[in-house]
């Protein structure tokens, strides 16, 4: 199978330049690497504009109501565990209506991949601040600045219990793609916080991470195993809550943390890096943190023969 | 020797604190009963609170069991005897004992501390019991528990907990009945605990066994056993029936049952009966709210599983959006809803029928579905047989209406034979049309996910009549709005024609009514029957559309009244679709109707 092979007839109704192009883009790539039939395949979202992402591809895909593509997809896989069931989730539907849903699908470890696009504002409402809007937004809800503190959805999943997290960025079409098949690979719940910029309503939110002159410095890609390394020779060491910048000429590579995926400790304390207080510190992309633990799911079942309802009916 | 007196019907109802094992002992006399082959209709009446004060009104349990060796239709009203176990058990139930009934209460829950609880102030109540009026019977119940179980090595507190099965052995006297099953049950139940066990018998024997040698009662009574249509029986409530229902369906369908609820009073004995079978494949999800309950359900049916969530009003009211996606959609749903007194939390143990005109219109937009509403607890299994089936021959959601009377009031049960269980499936009429093609019913096929070749997308947007894709033309959303409503009407055909249940069309005046008041008003027609007056019953189970030949019945009468447990729901619809004159009369107390005022 190819990419093509996932496209669907319906035309993409986006905003032309929308961050959202790039990941359906990278989608239909990985599944058509992955080793699934087509049939098997089904797309679940919410509501927003991420939310249309399920008419486009040519899978089972349905289009649910706010927040509640989560717990919609829950019932879908444990009634027919053979599928490959996928969520497609924004900020606000999936952290603000859905917040609820989110946590709890985190910690039942339910095998679901979610995506989770995460643009900063409400686009299809048109432009009112979001859940993870930074402190102060300026926005047709807040034209005066959003006095609500933002929410880490990565932090409050790992909270929840999450098993696998991870984070990417819609520019970075190589590493997106890497994540999805990462998250195609886990078995439980994966969640992946996808960085999309929405540029009709909050242009440029992301830029910093992806801007030539300044992303060197802002952003840390992670990679299992590997030394925390990021910028002009620099790197991260993190000890007993700790966080330290290395500056690897004057302290050698050795000084800097090599990531564990399944320290959850440490993830807890990157998935903080970039904001709040840890402003000064480059913000963490790739698989931060994966466990295997116990999924969520149902024996197999087989239908109920009539010796076994004639017992239970006549049971006194 | 006492006399032994035969009675046709009984009516005994059992009083006390909430924490004294009141519909424990409820369930065992219901049991012993049914043994005797009575037929019975049970009430368990208590309070919303797990530990409600101890001692108040607000405290008190109470248990109703009518049975007899004919017909019984309710719980009865007014009782022929009367168990109460503390002061304000007798303060809230004195009012219902018949005239001439049987009093027995427990004089240890009389002290200066009860009357004040129960607002009796310094005099005690039993002194001015009209004996004359009465059989009254004051035993110190309390203090005879005790001395019976005096050697049994357990704390004293749990020696007095023992005061439950005291009166049950009291009860089993006075209604010849046998200790053994009891007995049976409280090996199962305590034992690992020797010394509870022995207390529990102990005092439970000591109860009969003080009827048998004080001889202070004028009488034993025996109820005959009742000719109820020949066949094997249970005695069930509602909420179990609705299980059974539920795997009864789902061997018919031959789909797995997928069964996801949030606990809500009092429709939670719905999930832990079903909980029991997971062996057998019946997947129980506890979700995290009735919302993520009922899109889960959603999920399972796009699964290929019969899908199914359930709650009561509150949780109606929450469930509305993922209702109203899944009419969208065209899916079958089956969504249960225990009715109880609103609005808001209200009164959690109480019923009520007032979600009539929700599940009716409870949803933004043209959002009709099928409505089915069960009259008995016995019933409870055949109305969710019918819910399923309707819901996977037309391909929507529909409504299974129960109230908290039903379900956890009791009767025994006809067990249907296994292989009689009637569910027609026409979806493999189905099976060549395309995803969003219709059939004559306008029902589109149901096409779990999956399928090699099949892929599709589906959501809350309006769809194109033709191509099922993204439309917003208003010409086709009229369409699509006529084509949903002629799909849910086309149901009034599919179901059992209207029936009247009591006398016939030449009748001058027609009663009627749906759901739990079924016994109610069959009682008291019956009696105006009796009485010589031109009164029919009619009862609706299927609610939403009516059955095809509704009209022309209910047409045939000079005049129709309808009683409800509501401000007048069914009422308006019955105005509304047929422009009959009908007139409501309504009840709203968070009891059943009682027949005594209808
Ligand atoms: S509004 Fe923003 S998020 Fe929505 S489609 Fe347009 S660019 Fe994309």
């Amino acid at each position: 199978m190819t990419a093509k092979d996932f496209v669907s007839d319906q035309e993409i109704r986006w905003c032309p330049g929308c961050g959202d192009f790039a990941v359906l883009k990278q989608v239909q790539n990985v599944l058509a690497k992955l080793n699934i039939p087509k049939h098997q395949y089904a797309f679940v979202s919410g509501i927003g504009c991420s939310s249309r992402f399920p008419y486009y591809l040519d899978t089972y895909g349905i289009h649910s109501i706010h927040g509640r593509a989560t717990s919609l997809a829950t019932g879908l896989k444990l009634s027919n565990p053979a599928l490959s069931v996928w969520v497609i989730t924004g900020d606000g539907d999936g952290l603000s209506i859905g917040g609820n849903h989110f946590i709890h699908l985190m910690r039942r470890n339910v095998d679901l991949k979610v995506l989770l696009f995460n643009n900063q504002v409400y686009g299809l409402t048109k432009g009112q601040y979001s859940p993870t809007s930074p402190l102060h937004t300026i926005s047709k809800s807040s034209p005066l600045g959003s006095i609500d503190n933002p929410m880490n959805p990565l932090l409050v999943a790992l909270a929840s219990g999450a098993s696998f997290i991870a984070r990417t960025i819609d520019r970075e079409a190589k590493h997106l793609q890497q994540m999805l098949l990462d998250v195609a690979d886990h078995k439980g719940t994966a969640l992946l916080e996808i960085y999309q910029n929405c540029h009709i309503f909050n242009d440029g939110a992301f830029d910093l991470y992806t801007d030539k002159q300044t992303k060197q410095e802002s952003t840390i890609y992670l990679e299992d195993g590997k030394p925390m390394i990021f910028g002009l020779n620099k790197g991260i060491d993190i000890d007993n809550q700790v966080v330290r910048i290395i500056d690897i000429e004057k302290e050698g590579a050795d000084k800097c943390l090599i990531h564990d995926i399944k320290n959850k400790e440490i993830a807890n304390i990157l998935v903080r890096l970039g904001e709040g207080e840890f402003s000064d510190f480059p913000k963490v992309f790739g698989l931060i943190y994966a466990e295997k633990r116990e999924v969520y799911s149902f024996p197999e079942k087989t239908n109920i023969t009539k010796s076994e309802l004639k017992n239970i009916l006549t049971k006194k | 020797m006492v006399e032994s007196i035969i009675k046709k019907e009984v009516v005994v109802k059992i009083a006390g604190d909430s924490g004294d094992g009141i519909q424990l002992i409820g369930g065992q006399f219901t049991g012993s009963t049914y043994e005797v082959g009575n037929d019975l209709a049970t009430f368990p009446d208590f309070p919303a609170e797990i530990r409600a004060p101890q001692g108040t009104q607000a405290g008190v349990s109470g248990f109703q069991i009518h049975f007899g060796s004919v017909e019984i239709e309710t719980a009865g009203d007014d009782c022929d005897v009367l168990v109460a176990l503390n002061a304000a058990a007798l303060k809230i139930n004195l009012k219902s004992l018949k005239p001439g009934g049987i009093l027995i209460v427990d004089t240890n829950g009389f002290d200066s501390k009860n009357l004040k609880l129960a607002g009796y102030g310094t005099e005690n109540p039993l002194d001015s019991i009209d004996r004359a009026n009465y059989q009254f019977y004051g035993i110190a119940i309390s203090d005879q528990t005790k001395r019976s179980v005096e050697q049994c090595a357990i704390d004293p507190k749990e020696k007095d907990r023992c005061k439950n099965m005291y009166i049950l052995g009291v009860l089993y006297w006075l209604y010849e009945r046998n200790m053994d099953s009891t007995i049976a049950f409280l090996n199962a139940k305590f034992g690992k605990q020797a010394g509870i066990l022995e207390a529990n018998v102990l005092a439970l024997k000591a109860g009969y066994y003080f009827g048998e040698t004080t001889e202070i009662f004028k009488a034993r009574y025996e109820v005959k056993e009742a000719h109820l249509a020949k066949g094997d029986y249970r005695n069930i409530t509602g909420n179990q029936a609705i299980s059974l229902g539920l795997i009864a369906a789902s061997h018919q369908l031959q789909k797995p049952l997928f069964f996801a609820t949030y606990p809500i009073t009092p429709a939670s004995d719905i999930l832990h009966e079903l909980a029991k079978y997971k062996e057998i494949g019946v997947e129980t999800v506890q979700a995290e709210d009735e919302i993520a309950a009922a899109t889960m359900a959603i999920g399972a049916v796009f699964g290929g599983n019969l899908g199914v969530t359930c709650t009561s009003g509150p949780g109606m009211d929450l469930k509305a959006e993922s209702i109203s996606l899944a009419v969208s959609m065209e899916i079958p749903l089956v969504v249960i809803d225990v009715q109880r007194a609103g609005p808001s939390t209200g009164m959690p143990t109480k019923t009520e029928q007032a979600d009539l005109m929700m599940a009716m219109y409870g949803r933004h937009g043209e959002c009709p579905l099928p409505i089915i509403a069960a009259k008995s607890p016995s019933n409870c299994f055949e109305a969710t047989l019918k819910a399923c089936e309707i819901a996977f021959n037309f391909n929507t959601p529909v409504i299974l209406l129960s109230d908290g009377y039903i379900a956890n009031g009791s009767e025994p049960w006809l067990i249907p034979n296994v292989d009689e269980i009637d569910m027609r499936d026409t979806e493999s009429k189905r099976a060549n049309l395309k995803t969003f093609e219709r059939d004559e019913n306008m029902v589109r096929p149901y096409i779990p996910f999956g399928i090699a070749g099949k892929e599709y997308r589906i959501g809350g947007l309006e769809k194109d009549f033709v191509t099922g894709g993204i439309s917003y033309d208003a010409q086709n959303h009229e369409k699509m709005i006529l084509t949903r409503e002629a799909k849910v009407n086309a149901v009034a055909n599919f179901c059992n024609p209207l029936s009247i249940e009591l006398g016939s069309e030449n009748d001058e005046i027609a009663v009627i009514g749906w759901g739990s008041t079924y016994g109610s008003i069959r009682a008291a027609v019956k009696k105006l029957r009796e009485e010589g007056h031109s009164v029919a019953h009619i009862h609706f189970t299927q609610l939403h559309p009516f059955p095809a030949n509704t009209e022309k019945i209910l047409k045939s009468f000079k005049k129709i009244i309808v009683p409800e447990m509501n401000r007048g729901q069914l009422v308006k619809l019955i105005r509304e679709q047929f422009l009959i004159d009908a007139i409501s009369y309504s009840k709203v107390q968070g009891y059943p109707s009682n027949n005594r005022k209808s």
